[in-house]
């Protein structure tokens, strides 16, 4: 549609013509005005046509005119000796980070949770989309909140970012209660990085951030779009419109416009969908860096390595809360300990050699593979090694057996799955 | 209230309307095109004509510049909240600290700009002409003060009343179509008011236009609360009613609390 025949002026207000036909605009808009001051003389619809002349003049050249381009500051910092180790995009990241953080009013005590949900119920209709969840985040703590489709972990993000009220329950959200009279000043609190980016996809990158720290009315927003930017290493793209990037690119737009406010709690829905290997390790070093500095990370994912990396505990629901502990914690709970015995042959009598001070009992796993069920790995293990070798037995390998988190949750809602079935 | 925040939306809007200009530009050639019959006639009025003719000319081209205010907003203003929730835009937006009359009035002031300014613009060729064009009977009547007043004034405020119906339905709809459609018709209920207006059946007066435009204003302002409270966050986002006594809107909130 062609470039701009107006552009606003770098300093003081107004626009001014920098193409012809903005020229010709502006001295069309002259001549009529001076026509009409000239020919109506005496007419009482002078003033009138002339205000309406301005008026026209005024909106031909917001419309057409350009915006003067974002300037995004860089971040000014020099990086710690620790931080100068991480990396070349690591060391950015977390200056911009910290450059984001300096500045935050703390808005509860330390020692105060940063979430407290109590009894948290939701019905659409006859629908319960979420049963009698309670739980609580500290603050600082990265919480990673699990399940699988449907199980509504969305559904209580929404809730605690006020966007939806709950059926019945309460909680306390970076210090405020959950209730309308505080939306306004608990979503001044938090920030929301939703599944799908949500980007204003004809304004640019800064654009789109430009819109959000206006409607959180921070002070200084350019310096703060350029740590936010600098954040996610996407400074060099400011002005790039954010329909010319990839998923990811907007994934990580998404990221900043969060990191924007500098929330006391981050709500992140999957912040990694659709990143790369690398960008995903670097909202990972992000995440870490978020944590460092104080910031309650409540994330939602899919992906369980992620949140067996990155979460200090975790909380596994399926319409109601099934667990929450830190992912060891979960395992113990879930799990006997054992170890995994594996010879070259089948033993001959298995039931004499594992008749040992620590082994509750044992099951063959395949031919030449014993499971056994330990209350100690440390008290078993020197005391089977031992029994394995005065009964002749050629070992390949004695391992205490490790559960991921992967098995924790699938323990959790596959019974469950099949249980309903 | 914070008017940072409002103009805030307004400058999103309208470097939305820059970078997409086809919505500006469709919206404008319409009246154009339907003022080419009416202002032939006007210039084929003799000098000789008598009174009722001229009225009646004038009648149907002053009926046309409010319609234009009434007929132009309604397809930005139903688009607003209910296109941005089809583009997914939404929800980010809600999750942030801007209250529902804040940002419905940032929406509303951005579709206000070029409607009133492309009302204004053609307003302003009819008067270009009117007056180096037609005969001095047909000036005389377009230009008694009166009727300019009662134009310049009804303009800007018959927009704005076309902008909240159109914003209350975008807070309502479903879809982006059905919405504008709607909004469209709901628009229509205006036309038999500036019927009024425009033939002289209320014959307009400095003190008439003032209290109309008085009365107007009152009811702009009264859409832009009614609309605020229809703002359901909770619909908006899921799709299903508030189930509960949760709030449409924090200021209405601390109302009623």
């Amino acid at each position: 549609m062609g470039g701009p025949w107006f552009r606003r002026r770098q300093v003081g207000l107004g626009w001014r013509p920098i193409r012809w036909q903005g020229w010709l605009v502006t001295v069309l808009a002259v001549g009529l005005a001076a026509s009409a001051l000239t020919l109506l003389h005496g007419s009482s619809v002078r003033v009138p046509i002339v205000i309406l002349i301005v008026a026209v003049y005024a909106a031909v050249a917001l419309t057409t005119g350009g915006a003067r381009r974002v300037e995004v500051a860089a971040p000014e910092d020099q990086p710690t000796d620790d931080e100068a180790e991480i990396g070349v995009g690591g060391v950015e990241q977390r200056l911009a980070l910290r450059a984001l953080s300096s500045g935050r009013v703390s808005t509860s005590s330390p020692d105060e949770p940063a979430l407290v949900v109590e009894h948290l119920t939701k019905r659409f209709g006859e629908r319960v989309a979420v049963d009698d969840v309670s739980f609580g985040v500290a603050a600082g703590e990265v919480f990673g909140f699990l399940g699988p489709n449907g199980a509504g972990k969305t559904t209580t993000v929404r809730m605690l970012a006020t966007l939806i009220a709950p059926t019945s329950g309460t909680a306390r959200v970076a210090g405020l209660l959950l209730n309308p009279a505080n939306g306004v000043d608990i979503r001044k609190r938090i920030a929301v990085m939703t599944e799908n980016p949500g980007l204003y996809l004809r304004l640019t990158v800064a654009e789109n951030l430009e819109f959000f720290a206006g409607l959180y009315e921070l002070a200084q927003p350019k310096a703060r779009i350029g740590q936010a930017l600098a954040a996610v290493n996407l400074a060099d793209r400011a002005n790039d419109l954010c329909g010319s990037l990839s998923k990811g690119l907007r994934q990580r737009v998404a990221l900043a416009r969060a990191l924007l406010s500098d929330p006391a709690i981050l709500f992140l829905d999957e912040p990694t969908s659709g990143l790369d290997p690398i960008a995903s390790r670097e909202v990972h070093e992000l995440i870490d860096g978020l944590r460092e500095r104080g910031v309650t990370v409540f994330l939602t994912t899919h992906r369980l390595e992620e949140a067996e990396r990155l979460c200090d505990r975790v909380a596994i629901l399926n319409t109601s809360l099934r667990t929450v502990g830190r992912p060891d914690e979960l395992r113990d709970r879930l799990f006997t300990k054992s170890l995994v015995v594996r010879t070259l042959a089948p033993l001959a009598s298995p039931d004499a050699v594992f008749a040992v001070a620590g082994v509750d009992g044992w099951r063959a796993d395949d031919t030449a593979s014993y499971v056994l069920t330990v209350s100690d790995a440390r008290v078993a293990a020197p005391a089977v090694t031992r029994a394995l070798v005065a009964d002749g037995a050629d070992v390949l390998s004695l391992a205490e057996a490790q559960h991921s988190l992967e098995d924790v949750y699938l323990e959790l809602i596959d019974n469950e799955a099949g249980a309903e079935s | 209230m914070s008017l940072k925040r409002v103009a805030s939306v307004v400058r999103k809007e309208v470097r939305e309307f820059r970078r997409n200009r086809f919505v500006i530009g469709t919206m404008a050639v319409l009246p154009f095109i339907f003022l080419i019959t009416p202002m032939i006639t006007i210039f084929k009025i003799p000098a000789s004509a008598s009174g009722p003719q001229v009225k009646a000319a004038v009648g149907v081209i002053s009926l046309l510049m409010l319609i234009i205010p009434i007929a132009i907003p309604p397809v930005i203003a139903a688009y607003s909240v209910v296109g941005e929730r089809d583009q997914g835009t939404l929800e980010p937006v809600l999750t942030a600290p801007v209250r529902a009359s804040e940002l419905l009035l940032g929406k509303a002031v951005a579709a206000f700009l070029p409607s009133v300014a492309i009302a204004y613009a053609i307003y302003l060729v009819v008067l270009i002409s009117v007056r180096f064009g037609a005969a001095h009977v047909v000036s005389s009547v377009v230009f008694h003060p009166p009727e300019l007043l009662a134009q310049i004034l009804f303009t800007p405020l018959l927009a704005l009343w076309s902008i909240w119906v159109g914003i209350g339905i975008s807070t309502r709809a479903s879809d982006v179509r059905v919405a504008q459609q709607l909004a469209t018709v709901a628009s229509l209920p205006l036309l038999g008011f500036t019927s009024l207006i425009s033939f002289q059946i209320i014959k307009p007066s400095v003190p008439i236009a003032i209290a109309v435009a008085l009365a107007l204003l009152a009811a702009d302002i009264a859409a832009w609360r009614v609309d605020s409270r229809l703002f359901d966050r909770e619909r908006l986002v899921t799709g299903h009613r508030r189930t509960d006594a949760s709030p449409r809107d924090e200021g209405a909130a601390r109302r009623s609390i």
